[in-house]
């Protein structure tokens, strides 16, 4: 089961967010007269989202199908194994075959495949793992990078997109991959060199 | 090259199974394994999905985005950042459900195989809800200093969404 955070920044901004731009727009509507088409909106996107889950979300749990039986099969092996050298280059002191090594190569591996329900469990690991060579406060290089390299999101399929763009009707919506390939494995070298760069900055 | 792309899913599915049918793997049970994983997974974020939906809704009818957008457009043209795509930027790194929401609506009024639409969609799948999963990661490990991460992904995901707008414009045009 996926443990949940006590806090989470991202759940907390939202509470703002939503209810600011909601506040916000009923608001701006007074002045601008459109306050027909917000309550038409408003009545309506009750709707909009019951068809988005119906059609993108039917699309996305034939990809989670796809993507377990890759999980099953060992596939996803395939890719840790092959991430493992790369992973001793990146961050700090890892062992061949250590314990660290195999819960970053498989969290990774995990996340490459779309399989997000395993790969947050299995990054939370690795982060676990990593702390025990911390202070208990302060994060150590490894486990910025981790976090760091987790962020520049690396999929060999995007999924999600895919399942999103062929029910908005896309003629090819797998079209996007190859450009998405290239923008993130430039993003992770930029992302890798700075995090490579600012550790010396932040000291410990 | 968009011929490759296009067979980037059969290939991958076939590589799959094939993988699967040599490792003796019961295909089919994992299969459905996968859609129950998926469909409680995803049936998790449908209200999240569905409050987002009225969110964006009524900021898109009110006119109040495109007030915004307009106020912000001589920041966006000077960067040449398509402004229709600033509410999905702002809110990309703070929720994966809400930059769903947003590029959805591209979708659904510029189409998907519009300019907008690659540019939302190349720069929705190389960046991550940096928030949400630094929250996530290191609240595992109980760590409260967690230095540059933060600032370090940031500007990874600023980079992230230059370069989509470069390469949606090399790539197809």
């Amino acid at each position: 089961m996926q443990a949940q955070p006590a806090f989470l920044w991202g759940d907390y901004m939202l509470n703002v967010i939503w209810t600011v731009i909601l506040i916000s727009s009923f608001t701006y509507s007074f002045f601008a007269g459109t306050v027909d088409e917000t309550v038409t909106s408003l009545l309506e996107s009750g709707k909009t989202s019951v068809e988005f889950m119906l059609k993108t979300g039917a699309v996305m749990v034939m990809w989670s199908g796809f993507m377990e039986v890759a999980k099953k099969s060992g596939f996803t092996g395939v890719i840790s194994h092959v991430l493992s050298p790369f992973i001793r280059k990146v961050f700090k002191g890892i062992e061949k075959k250590s314990e660290e090594e195999n819960l970053i190569s498989t969290n990774l591996a995990a996340n490459m495949m779309g399989l997000s329900n395993a790969a947050t469990p299995l990054g939370m690991k690795a982060m676990k793992k990593l702390s025990e060579k911390s202070d208990g406060k302060t994060a150590t290089d490894n486990m910025c990078m981790l976090c760091i390299i987790n962020c520049a999101s690396l999929q060999l399929i995007p999924s999600t997109l895919i399942a999103m763009r062929s029910a908005s009707e896309s003629a090819s919506p797998g079209e996007i991959t190859v450009p998405i390939w290239i923008v993130s494995s430039l993003t992770l070298i930029f992302a890798i060199i700075l995090a490579k760069f600012m550790e010396r900055k932040s000291g410990k | 090259m968009k011929l490759s792309s296009d067979l980037i899913i059969p290939i991958m599915i076939l590589l799959i199974l094939i993988f699967a049918v040599s490792k003796k793997t019961d295909v089919y049970s994992s299969f459905t394994m996968g859609l129950k994983d998926g469909a409680s997974s995803f049936l998790k974020i449908c209200p999240a999905l569905f409050a987002l939906f009225i969110c964006v809704g009524v900021f898109r009818a009110s006119g109040l985005s495109d007030f915004l957008c307009t106020l912000l457009s001589p920041v966006t043209s000077f960067l040449k950042f398509p402004k229709d795509l600033l509410p999905f930027a702002i809110l990309r790194p703070v929720s994966g459900s809400g930059s769903l929401v947003f590029a959805q609506d591209i979708f659904t009024r510029f189409g998907p195989d519009s300019f907008e639409g690659r540019a939302v969609s190349i720069m929705m799948g190389s960046t991550e809800t940096t928030f949400y999963t630094a929250s996530v990661y290191f609240a595992a490990s109980e760590t409260k200093n967690i230095r540059h991460t933060i600032k370090c992904a940031l500007i990874a995901d600023v980079f992230s969404m230059a370069i989509s707008i470069l390469v949606t414009r090399l790539y197809y045009y």
